[in-house]
């Protein structure tokens, strides 16, 4: 059997470490698209603030951990893939035929058509390679602009604040992370770093980019302009499946796939941020993009390319965290509540910390949180393990706060 | 063989000597709040129940981790944060579904139970014998499988 994955992202490492498991005999073929061993996106911030070098970033840290597991590693990017023939093409010219296909290419990031965006100076913040570039660009003292304050972007705040640069933030919606938080904890949040001395724009669009003399001069939509050393555009992603375009694979935003991770074509599976999977909280179809997702989409995906059908997929719940200069928020499910549903609010607006829980009857099904670290994944459980809360939901209803005790007591029975 | 926390909420008197001696052994503070274990109170039944890491199967932290920083310990069967490693992302504590894997912010890593290198100090605090450190097999092991099980995202087709 020859297995080949697509993609050396979590996903497709879990995948081929999966794969290795259950079937000791098979061909294992890895493909990569960048010159490095497989590595962590979410691992650039650290590497930027120098908490960690290059190795720390990689997603595994033994040398030989692929080819013990006779992992064969191919870095040279895919181009197209052959379902008739069951064989993929990369750039380079090679052809491999597969048994088994699975397709784990992640997605990049968006390039809006915004006049001089290529110019030097205006980057994304997405690869080693731009990481590179920015710890070069981006001294102390340094004047950047960061566009977007969505939540990858918040990480990467930290880390620039981290550096010591004199931070702008520029964001179109009129809050920072629109798509994880509420107006009241995305405001708190903005206050928190405006206290810290980031100049934050929020309902601001980006009009255009031109050369100045200290490298860049990002002219926004209310005719201001802010002159910088370097700009930062993180304005959303795409999935990467253009190599796919006529290869008669189910597409939508990301590839669709069946309860087993497999697309409408027989033998060819997606996970991770390009598989458009189903969603715990919906049911439905949905982009999840986050790290704990893809490691379930791969095992799963894995399991059923060695076993047909074997495991179905019930669904990812969608969940963050995100620690923005020391504020750290979560989100989980539907956080933003349902129609008929109630919610639980306690907010200490001096101290920055805001719960929100949202029920649907007696399920809890979603939560937000700022400023609490402790015991946060029990969110996950109450909501994930689906238990009607009994006499908890009254006593989350008057005290949030309470959510291990409801854990322990409703989903565990230990009261 | 592997001896893992055997918890009997019954046994607790709620006198949280577990969490200082866990805070000392781990933090070397006696403050309750950086304990890896924590003892829940039940007002309306009047009943405490202590409560950390079952260093379960599933590995929730473990598998989320994207730098391989949490690592099974063979000798003791801990999920264990190696703080050179970490890098303080957060995913696991969104991930454990028990709650039980927190971020310290004094020290940018998370922190879990690690059965104190398989010698845990909350077993040896304990004065009542609510939290005992025995052979895996006496823990209600399947129990806790079947915990985890509930908050697992896949499950074995009916086909």
């Amino acid at each position: 059997m020859q297995y080949i994955v697509i993609g050396a992202g979590p996903a497709g490492v879990t995948a081929c470490e999966t794969l290795r498991e259950l079937d000791s005999t098979g061909r294992i073929t890895l493909i990569g698209g960048e010159p490095e061993p497989p590595y962590s996106r979410m691992a650039i911030p650290y590497l930027l603030v120098e908490n960690i070098d290059e190795q720390g970033t990689y997603l595994r840290k033994s040398e030989d951990h692929y080819s013990e597991r006779q992992i064969e590693y191919l870095s040279d990017p895919v181009t197209q893939v052959n379902p008739q023939q069951k064989s993929i093409t990369q750039a380079g010219g090679d052809r491999l035929d597969y048994d088994r296909l699975l397709i784990a290419t992640g997605a990049t990031p968006l390039k809006p058509p915004i006049p001089g965006i290529d110019i030097p100076g205006v980057h994304n913040c997405w690869t080693l390679a731009d990481a590179r570039v920015i710890v070069e660009r981006a001294k102390p003292g340094t004047p950047v602009v960061l566009i977007g304050a969505g939540f990858i972007e918040c990480i990467i705040l930290e880390a620039l604040v981290g550096r010591d640069v004199q931070l702008t933030v520029v964001e179109k919606a009129d809050r920072m992370v629109p798509l994880m938080m509420d107006d009241v904890a995305g405001g708190l949040l903005k206050t928190w770093c405006e206290n810290k001395g980031i100049n934050i724009i929020t309902n601001c669009g980006v009009a255009s980019f031109e050369k100045d003399n200290a490298g860049v001069s990002v002219n926004l939509d209310n005719g201001e302009s802010l002159s910088a050393g370097l700009a930062i555009t993180a304005m959303g992603v795409r999935s990467n499946m253009e190599f796919l375009a006529g290869s008669g694979i189910d597409l939508d935003q990301g590839i669709l796939v069946d309860p087993y991770l497999e697309t409408n074509l027989a033998g060819i599976f997606a996970a991770g941020d390009v598989a458009q999977g189903r969603d715990f909280s919906t049911g439905s179809n949905m982009m999840q993009a986050i790290q704990p997702t893809s490691v379930e989409h791969a095992r799963i995906a894995a399991t059923n390319m060695v076993f047909t059908k074997r495991m179905a997929h019930q669904g990812s719940l969608n969940m963050n965290v995100l620690d923005t200069l020391g504020l750290i928020s979560a989100s989980f499910g539907l956080w933003m509540g349902v129609e008929g549903g109630e919610h639980s609010t306690l907010l200490d607006e001096a101290r920055y910390r805001y719960l929100k829980l949202q029920f649907d009857g007696e399920y809890l099904v979603g939560a937000s949180s700022l400023g609490h670290t402790q015991h946060i994944g029990v969110l996950r459980g109450l909501i994930r393990s689906h238990v009607p809360l009994g006499v908890w939901k009254v006593r989350l209803m008057n005290d949030p706060t309470r959510l291990m005790e409801a854990y322990l007591g409703s989903v565990q029975g230990v009261n | 063989m592997l001896r893992s926390l055997l918890i009997d909420a019954d046994k607790c008197t709620g006198c949280v000597q577990c969490e200082l001696a866990c805070s000392f052994e781990n933090e070397g503070v006696f403050n309750p709040s950086k304990s890896r274990i924590r003892v829940f109170t039940f007002h309306h039944e009047g009943r405490f129940v202590p409560y950390t890491c079952t260093q379960c199967a599933e590995a929730w932290c473990m598998q989320a981790c994207p730098v391989d920083a949490i690592a099974l310990d063979v000798n003791t069967g801990a999920k264990v944060v190696h703080d050179s490693v970490c890098v303080g992302c957060k995913v696991c504590t969104i991930a454990c579904p028990f709650g039980t894997v927190n971020y310290s912010s004094v020290s940018g890593k998370v922190i879990k139970c690690d059965l104190c290198g398989g010698d845990p100090a909350c077993a040896k605090a304990c004065p009542t014998a609510a939290i005992t450190y025995v052979d895996a097999d006496q823990t209600g092991f399947e129990k806790m499988r079947a915990w985890a099980g509930k908050t697992d995202a896949s499950s074995a087709a009916s086909v």
